[in-house]
């Protein structure tokens, strides 16, 4: 097969992707009868015209970089977590207890303690799959598959039964304390001179944007690192380095559980208040379209993450304002998955092509 | 438990173990050529859409099958050229195509018909109906064998029956045709049958077809049999179940039949709340009877499987040396 230079391969290959992707949407639009140009300046003007669709837009890009990079992590181990989306409402049940059990005097000290436990119920959630694959074989994909419906099941059991306030008649949590409200961005210093409305999105911004530098270094940076994407690349060269498979294995998906988890302190705790029914709301699923359009690097799943962003509000727009239903956007995110994450060779090999066209510059050349 | 109860959960089990049996012998003809498919539940939902649409808009369910299989085939050949001509990630493929009929089965349902993304209810010779077999009343006295017989075997729809048949016509046509060893050579050593001059991309794009036709069974049973319509997200985790007993059968297809049996057996009981709570003796509540099947499913993976070894050569696109 024909080279591509590194550039194109990180840049024109998504990019391509993307369109492709686009390209198929407006069609599906056109067929369903209705204009993709409207439906494009309804997403581009809802999501990004103003900086209250921005506030939106960020609130949804903070829950995607934690399930990207959540997909990201077990990618680069060989592992292919299809269940952020039962990890991440476990992870909202960890939220809501922490913010629930204390009267608590002050936002940075819930946000700790909520940040732990959606973490902690997240990773535990990931870690029975992890287990069952690194000790009796069971596919991983199909078991966190079958998480999620079990997640699904249980927090519905958990609200009804459980946590429902007595007297209260739709299944969710009481309301969260005063003292766990997080300021969101237009109460934030500096933030506020561009958010003048009230928005969803809140500080998790930054803590995701902190957690993609954290994975970014946890990969290329330390010995784990190194050992999980050696793992990744080969389990066989791994082994024989020393490197211990049942360890690897347990310990990329409790992160990868946990960033899914981690989630939930932005849409639970920042936005909601309460814990609700279905609260990950396909935010789970979104993250592995997230992490293949991101080429699995924390920069990538970043800047994946607010296109998709972009694509979730705008959608809610599009559901608001045309006739076109909400679920284009599941349908684009399957085309992206599709294109980059299956049809990448194509898109390589359309692109070698092009490339071959080119005046080849001369050989050893820098 | 009495009897009567028991025939009751074991007709329940017949109904909604086919779908699985149909996704199962279908994951199992691309399995066993060496392409691992999750998209089964894709394929399902799409040709449960096709099938209620056309079932609706011509009242006749014949075409609805034949659509069932066509939308259900759209989807397989995408996953052939994804993961054969193109030779890319077979799970991916399959995660993104389901992803893919999830949301294009609402824009479709709701542009033709304007109801939430459901197609409307059938009726009459929209959807199969129940057949009664030969005898069935005539023998209802028997003891035991007659109402097993009347309750349970007869009384479904032509697809069960079908169903039922793909299960012989499967392991002939796997194991005593010529077809059928290339197709098992296909998933366990493409090199040996390239060697013998036999096309490892067009069997393998065989297997796709055949399980893209047998999903389309599935979804169509599924809109005009089980239920009398499309509805969203209507085959609910089902692909993925079949995927699971494909596993705990080995990739073979009578012990294919007796784990989507089990698995319907289990989704039979959780419809039956007042059984289960009978027969434990406390009250359980209905939510964790949904959450049944699935963790079953994750339990029989766990540790009844034995070893299964999957096809030596799937997951694996094969590339011919040049």
């Amino acid at each position: 097969m024909d080279r591509i230079p590194r550039w194109a391969d990180l840049v024109l290959v998504p990019l391509v992707s993307l369109a492709l992707a686009a390209i198929i949407s407006a069609l599906v639009i056109l067929a369903i009868g209705q204009d993709p140009m409207v439906a494009l300046n309804t997403m581009v003007t809802g999501a990004l015209g103003s900086p209250y669709g921005w506030g939106y837009t960020l609130y949804y890009t903070t829950s995607f970089i934690f399930t990207g990079l959540a997909v990201t992590i077990a990618f680069h181990a060989g592992l292919f977590n299809i269940g952020g989306e039962g990890q991440a409402q476990l992870g909202g049940l960890g939220v809501a207890l922490v913010c629930l059990s204390l009267p608590w005097p002050h936002w940075t000290l819930a946000l700790i303690a909520a940040t732990a436990g959606a973490a902690l119920f997240g990773a535990a959630w990931a870690a029975i799959p992890a287990y069952l694959q690194a000790k009796r074989g069971s596919h991983i994909v199909i078991t966190t598959i079958m998480f999620n419906y079990i997640a699904a099941a249980l927090m519905v059991f958990l609200l009804v039964n459980v946590l429902k306030p007595v007297g209260q008649s739709d299944p969710a949590t009481a309301r969260f304390p005063e003292g766990a409200k997080l300021p969101t961005l237009n109460q934030i210093p500096g933030f506020d001179l561009i958010f003048t409305k009230d928005v969803p999105a809140n500080v998790t911004f930054l803590i995701a944007l902190g957690m993609a530098a954290v994975v970014w270094a946890l990969l290329w940076r330390t010995r784990l690192g190194f050992q999980i994407r050696a793992f990744g690349k080969s389990d066989a060269a791994a082994r024989y380095a020393g490197i211990n498979p049942f360890r690897i294995i347990m310990i990329s998906m409790l992160i990868s559980g946990g960033l899914a988890g981690m989630m939930a302190i932005n849409n639970v705790m920042g936005e909601a208040e309460r814990l609700v029914n279905n609260s990950a709301s396909g935010a789970g699923f979104i993250g592995i379209a997230v992490a293949l359009m991101g080429r699995n690097h924390p920069i990538g799943v970043v800047l994946a993450a607010v296109l998709f962003g972009f694509l979730f509000q705008g959608g809610a727009e599009l559901g608001m304002w045309t006739k076109i239903p909400i679920e284009l956007r599941t349908v684009v995110q399957g085309l992206v998955i599709l294109f980059t994450g299956a049809l990448d060779y194509m898109v390589r090999m359309m692109l070698a092509r092009v490339f071959a066209l080119l005046p080849a510059p001369a050989k050893g050349a820098a | 438990m009495d009897y009567a109860t028991l025939l009751q959960l074991l007709d329940s089990t017949l109904r909604l173990g086919t779908p699985l049996l149909l996704a199962c012998l279908a994951g199992l003809y691309s399995e066993r050529a060496g392409i691992f498919d999750i998209g089964l539940e894709g394929k399902m939902l799409m040709a449960a859409m096709s099938a209620g649409t056309v079932a609706a808009m011509t009242g006749n369910v014949w075409l609805g099958l034949l659509a069932a299989i066509a939308g259900s085939m759209i989807f397989a050949i995408l996953h052939g050229i994804a993961s054969i001509t193109f030779r890319g990630n077979q799970l991916i493929s399959g995660v993104a195509l389901n992803f893919l009929a999830s949301g294009i089965t609402v824009l479709i349902a709701q542009a033709l018909f304007g109801q939430g993304g459901r197609t409307p209810p059938l009726s009459g010779d929209g959807r199969f109906n129940p057949i009664t077999l030969p005898f069935a009343e005539e023998l209802q006295g028997v003891p035991i064998l007659g109402p097993l017989y009347y309750e349970v075997i007869s009384g479904h729809s032509f697809l069960v029956y079908l169903a039922l048949a793909t299960v012989p016509f499967t392991w002939w046509l796997l194991y005593r045709t010529r077809f059928g060893l290339r197709l098992r050579a296909v998933g366990e050593n493409p090199a040996s049958v390239d060697t013998a001059g036999v096309s490892v991309k067009g069997l393998r794009f065989a297997a796709v077809m055949i399980t893209g036709i047998l999903c389309g069974i599935a979804g169509a049973y599924m809109a005009t049999a089980l239920q009398a319509g499309f509805g969203r997200e209507m085959t609910a985790g089902r692909g993925y179940i079949a995927l699971a007993a494909l596993i705990f059968a080995k990739w073979r297809p009578w012990q294919a039949l007796g784990a989507t049996m089990l698995f319907g057996f289990f989704q039979a009981l959780a419809l039956r709340e007042d059984v289960v709570s009978g027969v434990l003796g406390f009250k359980v509540p209905v939510s964790l009877l949904d959450a049944l099947p699935y963790v079953l499913t994750v339990l029989v993976l766990a540790g009844f499987v034995g070893k299964a070894i999957p096809p030596r050569a799937g997951g694996e696109p094969y590339v011919k040396e040049r």
